[in-house]
């Protein structure tokens, strides 16, 4: 067990949650390798969003253990932790920059300084020309983005991304998926990634991990192979795609 | 990215350059003109009755009639149209410091709040016309007991106001913020406050219509210069276009401090959607 630890980044035995009556999670064992991204798939109302939380620390787990980084308090697990909400939750008064940055400016770097360091990042995101402006005005594809890049910017070793394209329509979402790919092939971070599109999941993740409804339980964990590479049809009509969907969507009907 | 430049062009250029100008002429006319038409029409009608009813200018002046009056007794009412202004100007100024600051304190420390909202909206309950006068026991006939009253009236929506808009910030921006790394000065400074603006921007407008009420009050209750002192003595002198005059100077302050604030509020809160009539 001790060998393992060094590249094992989030790690939960046995999680369990209930709200008062209601079980959220029963029985949850998940292990996320460093630098390897994890999708979880679920119905909605299965207890997704929920299990994001704790990980992140914001909430505690009723049963179990859950190791971030070696860390097992929730406000130990919240330093290591970057959360993207399903709305992209920008801040209306702040420009498009500003808002990415707000991470740094938490941690007590000059506002200046905090847009210098954000501002190159904004073209390799496809935002250049956007920096001043305001959420309201831009497009949700965009606002999608400079939220990520606000995550990003925060520097934490885990992501946690939740529905990060739920809001979209389908062919801003196709885009973005790719452009995600992209981002994190080019900065490697562990994610963790919740999801109700199976597809979705296939194509963002290298393991797929299902849950069952609520109370939300480890249904079935497939691992996925983009070694081939090729264009999203390409990948998506392969039939070693289309198989692991299909076991998938079986897990998640049964 | 030329899909993020299409995405842009598709969101950016709502209204066509060219009518741009002629339909912002034509959105000012509109804000405008019709409720110009209304006064004017109503000024209109209250000259007309009282001109064919034949009614005594001691009973009820024709608006004609009071801006004569306006007029030759602005000896009068300018130096009590100043005092009232800076009493306004003054009471409204302390109960926005006073409310802004006891709200951020009331959100800040929940053992405050439990301890001291009780007390907060006694003190609404207790009738200024009754206070007024031990006011003026208090602090004597100078500009004290009129600021107090002004910032009596004027800070409790202001409060009330700024509490909501603080606890109505969405949790999960907070908890978003958490993940960021936010303290919790941190997430006062730059979630809670800016969103809790637009919320006392409209206690503020409330305050400011309330503030020249107040200021007259205070002047009822023991003064011997401002409006409320010249109208509390051109009553029993029959002095009735006079009253009215003051009446009218009066609306024009309110309607003053409520339009400053309007345009502060689009000045310091640019990103609220515009739901304010006036302005």
């Amino acid at each position: 067990m001790a060998g393992t630890a060094g590249t094992i980044a989030v790690e939960l035995r046995e999680v369990g949650k209930a709200f008062g009556e209601v079980v959220a999670l029963r029985g949850i064992d998940l292990v996320v390798p460093r630098q390897s991204r994890v999708g979880i798939v679920g119905p909605s109302g299965g207890g997704k969003t929920t299990l994001l939380q704790i990980v992140a620390g914001l909430l505690d787990a009723s049963t179990g253990v859950v190791r971030v980084e070696g860390a097992t308090m929730a406000r130990q697990r919240l330093v290591h932790c970057a959360l993207m909400p399903q709305r992209d939750l920008l801040l209306p008064w702040r420009t498009a920059l500003d808002n990415a940055a707000i991470a740094l400016e938490n941690r007590g770097v000059s506002r200046a300084e905090a847009r210098a360091r954000t501002r190159p990042l904004f073209e390799r995101f496809g935002l250049a020309s956007f920096e001043n402006t305001r959420p309201a005005r831009l497009s949700g594809g965009m606002r999608q983005r400079v939220s990520f890049l606000r995550t990003l910017m925060a520097d934490k070793d885990v992501l946690l991304l939740d529905e990060p394209f739920g809001a979209l329509d389908s062919i801003t979402r196709a885009q973005l998926q790719q452009w995600l790919v992209h981002a994190m092939n080019a900065v490697p971070r562990t994610v963790l990634l919740v999801t109700h599109d199976v597809e979705e999941a296939l194509l963002l993740s290298h393991r797929v991990v299902v849950l069952s409804e609520r109370p939300g339980r480890v249904v079935c964990v497939l691992d996925t192979d983009h070694s081939a590479g090729g264009s999203r049809r390409e990948i998506v009509t392969s039939p070693q795609f289309v198989s692991l969907k299909e076991r998938a969507l079986e897990a998640l009907g049964s | 990215m030329s899909d993020t430049t299409r995405e842009a062009a598709r969101e950016q250029s709502p209204v066509p350059a060219a009518p741009a100008r002629s339909r912002r002429v034509s959105a000012i006319f509109r804000r405008f003109v019709p409720p110009l038409l209304v006064t004017l029409g109503a000024i209109g009608l209250w000259e007309l009755v009282l001109r064919l009813a034949v009614v005594p200018e001691y009973l009820l002046p024709t608006p004609s009639e009071i801006a004569a009056d306006m007029k030759s007794d602005w000896p009068v009412l300018e130096p009590a149209l100043l005092v009232t202004l800076r009493e306004v100007l003054l009471g409204f100024a302390i109960s926005v410091a006073a409310g802004v600051g006891l709200a951020v304190l009331l959100h800040l420390f929940s053992v405050v709040r439990r301890a001291v909202y009780p007390l907060l909206i006694g003190s609404q309950t207790v009738p200024i016309v009754v206070l007024a006068p031990v006011l003026v026991i208090l602090f004597g006939y100078g500009t004290m007991p009129k600021l107090v009253i002004v910032a009596l009236i004027c800070f409790f929506p202001i409060v009330v106001n700024g509490i909501d808009g603080l606890r109505s910030v969405d949790s999960e921006l907070i908890s978003m913020m958490r993940t960021l790394d936010a303290s919790r000065w941190a997430i006062f400074r730059r979630v809670e406050f800016p969103a809790a603006l637009p919320s006392m921007f409209s206690g503020m407008r409330i305050a400011a219509t309330f503030a020249a009420i107040g200021a007259v009050f205070g002047e009822w209750s023991g003064s011997n210069q401002g409006l409320g002192y010249v109208m509390l003595a051109a009553t029993p002198n029959l002095l009735t276009a006079r009253i009215f005059a003051s009446i009218v100077l009066l609306t024009v302050i309110a309607l003053a401090l409520f339009g400053t604030v309007s345009l502060l509020e689009r000045i310091f809160v640019p990103w609220a959607p515009r739901r304010n009539p006036m302005v």
